[in-house]
């Protein structure tokens, strides 16, 4: 109990630290491109462009609103991929800091999966304007769309955690994650109707696959205007606890040898 | 005699390192030699049992010769590394001065690397806020200071890093031959600060194999050797020791 408060008021201690870890990880991400931010706008806007063209041909999609299938799908995925692998090298990146100044080390973890967080929001900018331009029609269960948010900020967050302890001790995990999080990728429905998938006999894929379940939520509320599976909620964020469970017992447990592998 | 508040207390303190012949740190080695039983690590006590304790106001000279653990002991007390064994306490605020500017990132610029490296040292914004002209006055370092720290020479960022570090009175200063900052100019100045703090009665641990600097710093002193304490006490009685030794 009175770790938990002393941890408590280590982390009031270092709030502005977690804020200035953030802003600079946006900040540099963007910093001597022309565009800027603005990129967060037309990168996705542009993969939704490449993706629906040419897997609108494969599938044979006349569907006017696969564009917006395609940009939920797309969107999420980025934010749980580009979110993780920041989150890896974290800490074995900021090597020379944690060598010489005392910080809580999740803050390196948790600062990344934030400031991947904060420009995913401001991506939803675009996926607003492309489904007015497509004519979605918003309905009451658009309400609904934060609750796969919140699950797939959790699972990310745990798997980042440990990715980033892992990382540490082997570097391997960088590549071996570079694999995996593109087969990740190929189960998560971002780029083919999900009903290939089902009518294939490969439909378990998806039952395993917690980031899938986000996406298809997502899509249920912004673009069916369907309320929530709930067994993917359930299902999505039983997984999403124990891997932020996981992550941080891991990560506590290991962080006191990390400056001996760095 | 009335003892002070005792501000350091170090108990037991034990710091074992793995050394392995060779560092394993790829997957495939640790499998393969996790398999074959090979996974032998050479262990090394960089520090054993480590009592001392240091009140207000004193000022501990750490002395020793290269590899006897002085470092490791600075970055314990600074609480970078986790002792493996004992407890180190420290009251009050603690301002390590040990390669000043290492938070620093480099792509952004001088005014961005304040808030960012006091942020690290676990300042607030208002304090940074308050205090920004002062810190930027004291690093000298004028117009520069919107210019990324990659295109700082080695002495412009000490100057900024020392600025920033020294901007709160810590209760506890620890240094590492720190003294010696930049230009002679800074150099003097920076001494200045320091001994500004000595004089008000800032504890401090100071790390060095400078017998004289110790000697001008220090009233109290203790010897690592081999990672053991081999004479503590005041600083006349320890240079007297630590002189035979180096002889």
């Amino acid at each position: 109990m009175s770790r938990i408060k002393t941890n408590l008021t280590n982390f009031k201690k270092y709030r502005f630290l977690l804020y200035e870890l953030v802003k600079k990880n946006i900040k540099l991400k963007y910093r001597r491109s022309y565009l800027g931010i603005l990129w967060t706008l037309i990168e996705p806007l542009l993969t939704m462009i490449v993706l629906s063209v040419v897997f609108g041909v494969f599938f044979n999609k006349g569907d006017k609103q696969w564009p917006v299938y395609i940009l939920t799908g797309r969107l999420l995925y980025s934010f749980f991929s580009s979110g993780t692998k920041t989150a890896l090298r974290s800490v074995s990146g900021s090597a020379s800091m944690i060598k010489k100044v005392y910080v809580p080390k999740y803050m390196y973890v948790i600062s990344n999966i934030i400031s991947n967080f904060i420009i995913f929001l401001i991506s939803l900018i675009i996926l607003v304007i492309v489904a007015a331009v497509l004519d979605v029609q918003p309905t009451i269960y658009l309400l609904g769309a934060i609750v796969p948010l919140i699950i797939l900020f959790f699972i990310t967050s745990g798997v980042g955690m440990i990715l980033a302890t892992l990382n540490v001790f082997f570097r391997d995990i960088d590549y071996i994650w570079q694999v995996v999080s593109m087969l990740i990728s190929y189960t998560c429905a971002i780029f083919y109707p999900t009903e290939r998938l089902l009518k294939s006999g490969y439909a378990f894929v998806l039952d395993f696959n917690p980031v899938y379940m986000c996406i298809a939520n997502f899509r249920n509320t912004v673009l069916y205007g369907k309320p929530l599976d709930m067994q993917y909620v359930l299902v999505s964020s039983i997984i999403g606890v124990v891997v932020l469970l996981v992550g941080i017992v891991l990560f506590y447990k290991k962080q006191d040898k990390f400056i001996l592998y760095l | 005699m009335k003892k002070k508040e005792v501000t350091v207390k170090v108990t037991d303190v034990g710091m074992r390192f793995n050394l392995s012949q060779e560092k394993v740190d790829n997957l495939k080695e640790y499998i393969i030699k996790r398999i074959t039983n090979q996974l032998r690590f050479n262990e090394f006590w960089a520090l054993r049992d480590i009592n001392f304790e240091i009140h207000k106001g004193e000022r501990l000279g750490v002395l020793g010769l290269n590899g006897s653990g002085k470092s490791t002991l600075l970055k314990i007390v600074s609480g970078v590394l986790k002792p493996t064994n004992g407890t180190v306490m420290t009251k009050g605020k603690v301002a390590p001065l040990l390669e000043l500017g290492a938070g620093f990132t480099p792509e952004y610029t001088g005014r961005e690397n304040i808030y960012l490296y006091g942020a690290m040292l676990g300042y607030p914004k208002e304090l940074l806020d308050e205090r920004f002209d002062e810190i930027v006055d004291f690093s000298e370092l004028g117009e520069f200071i919107d210019v990324p720290i990659k295109n700082y020479s080695s002495g412009m960022k000490a100057r900024l890093g020392f600025s920033v570090a020294t901007i709160v009175e810590p209760d506890i200063l620890i240094l590492d031959e720190v003294l010696s900052v930049g230009d002679k100019k800074f150099k003097r100045k920076s001494e200045r600060k320091v001994m500004n703090m000595f004089d008000k009665g800032v504890t401090v641990l100071f790390v060095s194999h400078s017998l004289e600097q110790v000697m001008r710093i220090c009233d109290k002193a203790i010897i690592l050797d081999g990672g053991h304490i081999v004479a503590k006490g005041n600083v006349e009685k320890v240079a007297k020791i630590y002189r035979n030794m180096t002889e």
